[in-house]
């Protein structure tokens, strides 16, 4: 029985596998989770920083075999789920930190002091939204409350003015 | 040409297609090289060339750099590197490069000819370009791995066997995406250029011969 183990074992049988079409299809994944990838770093851009380097396979351009192709193949799909795992909850922020945003506005004098940033809640550019008094210390007093929205960047005039 | 004729198709000379080694074609089907010659002037670019670049630095902007990868030719190269073993976040391909560049400097700066001619070319078409002194090659160029006890010039120690390399008919003159040998680089004293364009699965040949063709023309202008 042993003798038969033996003699059926992979090693023993010089069976020689073509291993190229296994080798474009690793290919084919690569080229597909690249894309991916690509595309889910363009959408979090300015949202959420996503990891998507990957350790060189080689120091130097090869022919990569069946292990090199894999390693690179499952550290891409590695890059690509923890970078929708990354959108999906910087997604769930957005979507809290905008219903706070409704809330802020429809009641402001019940969310004092709150500052929301367009980045919070998904959006470009540097403006916001602050919840803050009319006419300051009176209208703390009275009660008046009021949500600011913040116009944008600073102009570069300003930067250049506390440069200098 | 007799009036009312046709132009012709193409241009003079056209671009040599080099040949790929078969074990490596049969490896990736796509990837060529091809190359035009063409009198070279290198030094200060003039004027015409330096105005084009910063025409080209103003149609360039941040939003087109984070979306580049998602371009057909950019991300071709891009998944190329990831299948040779490169990082292309890490060793950029030509076009990112030059993106990175832009933002960095903002504007694409003036590096001379046959650089600026490489660059308008590279960026327009997204093509990998890159400049040989033609007096130093021998024979047509062409992609193969390098065979045990080749070396690149200028570059200490043998090349592991199986580096992908472009070569003439002596040996390597540079790595695929990599270093040129040592002599091979296009200089103040080259006379005549090659340049040659590396193409890859999901190129198109038009793009290959649109990159070339605007290199040659920036060249000649020059």
């Amino acid at each position: 029985m042993l003798d038969l183990i033996a003699r059926d074992d992979q090693a023993t049988l010089s069976v020689a596998v073509d291993e190229r079409p296994a080798r474009a299809e690793l290919r084919r994944q690569i080229g597909h989770l690249e894309r991916e990838l690509g595309n889910l770093v363009s959408e979090a851009f300015g949202r959420v920083e996503i990891e998507h380097r990957l350790r060189p396979a080689t120091a130097e351009p090869r022919v990569l075999d069946l292990g090199g192709l894999e390693r690179v193949r499952d550290e891409l799909a590695e890059r690509v789920s923890q970078a929708r795992l990354d959108l999906r909850e910087r997604a769930l922020v957005e979507t809290r930190n905008r219903e706070l945003l409704h809330e802020v506005q429809t009641a402001p004098a019940e969310h004092k002091w709150v500052k929301i940033s367009r980045h919070d809640v998904g959006e470009p550019g540097c403006g916001g939204w602050h919840s803050r008094p009319h006419l300051g210390p009176l209208g703390m007093l009275m009660g008046w409350w009021r949500v600011k929205v913040s116009s944008g960047c600073p102009l570069a005039g300003r930067l250049a003015a506390v440069e200098r | 040409m007799p009036p009312g004729a046709a132009s012709p198709v193409g241009w003079e000379p056209s671009p040599r297609q080099g040949w790929v080694a078969p074990h490596i074609a049969a490896e990736f089907p796509g990837l060529g090289i091809a190359w035009t010659e063409a009198e070279a002037r290198p030094g200060k670019s003039p004027e015409p060339v330096r105005r084009r670049l910063r025409d080209l630095s103003n149609r360039f902007y941040g939003g087109q750099a984070i979306h580049m990868r998602e371009r057909p030719i950019p991300w071709a190269y891009r998944v190329f590197f990831r299948q040779i073993g490169l990082d292309p976040d890490r060793n950029r391909t030509p076009v990112e490069q030059l993106a990175l560049q832009r933002l960095r400097d903002g504007a694409f700066r003036s590096q001379g000819l046959p650089d600026d001619a490489l660059t308008v070319a590279t960026v327009e078409t997204g093509i990998a370009l890159r400049a040989f002194d033609a007096e130093r090659l021998q024979g047509g160029l062409c992609i193969r791995d390098s065979a045990p006890g080749e070396s690149l010039p200028g570059r200490p120690g043998e090349l592991e066997q199986g580096t992908l390399t472009i070569a003439d008919e002596r040996g390597p003159v540079a790595l695929l995406f990599g270093d040129t040998a040592s002599g091979y680089d296009a200089g103040r004293e080259s006379r005549r250029l090659t340049i040659a364009a590396v193409q890859v699965k999901g190129v198109p040949q038009i793009a290959v011969d649109e990159a070339l063709w605007i290199a040659t023309a920036t060249l000649n202008s020059g």
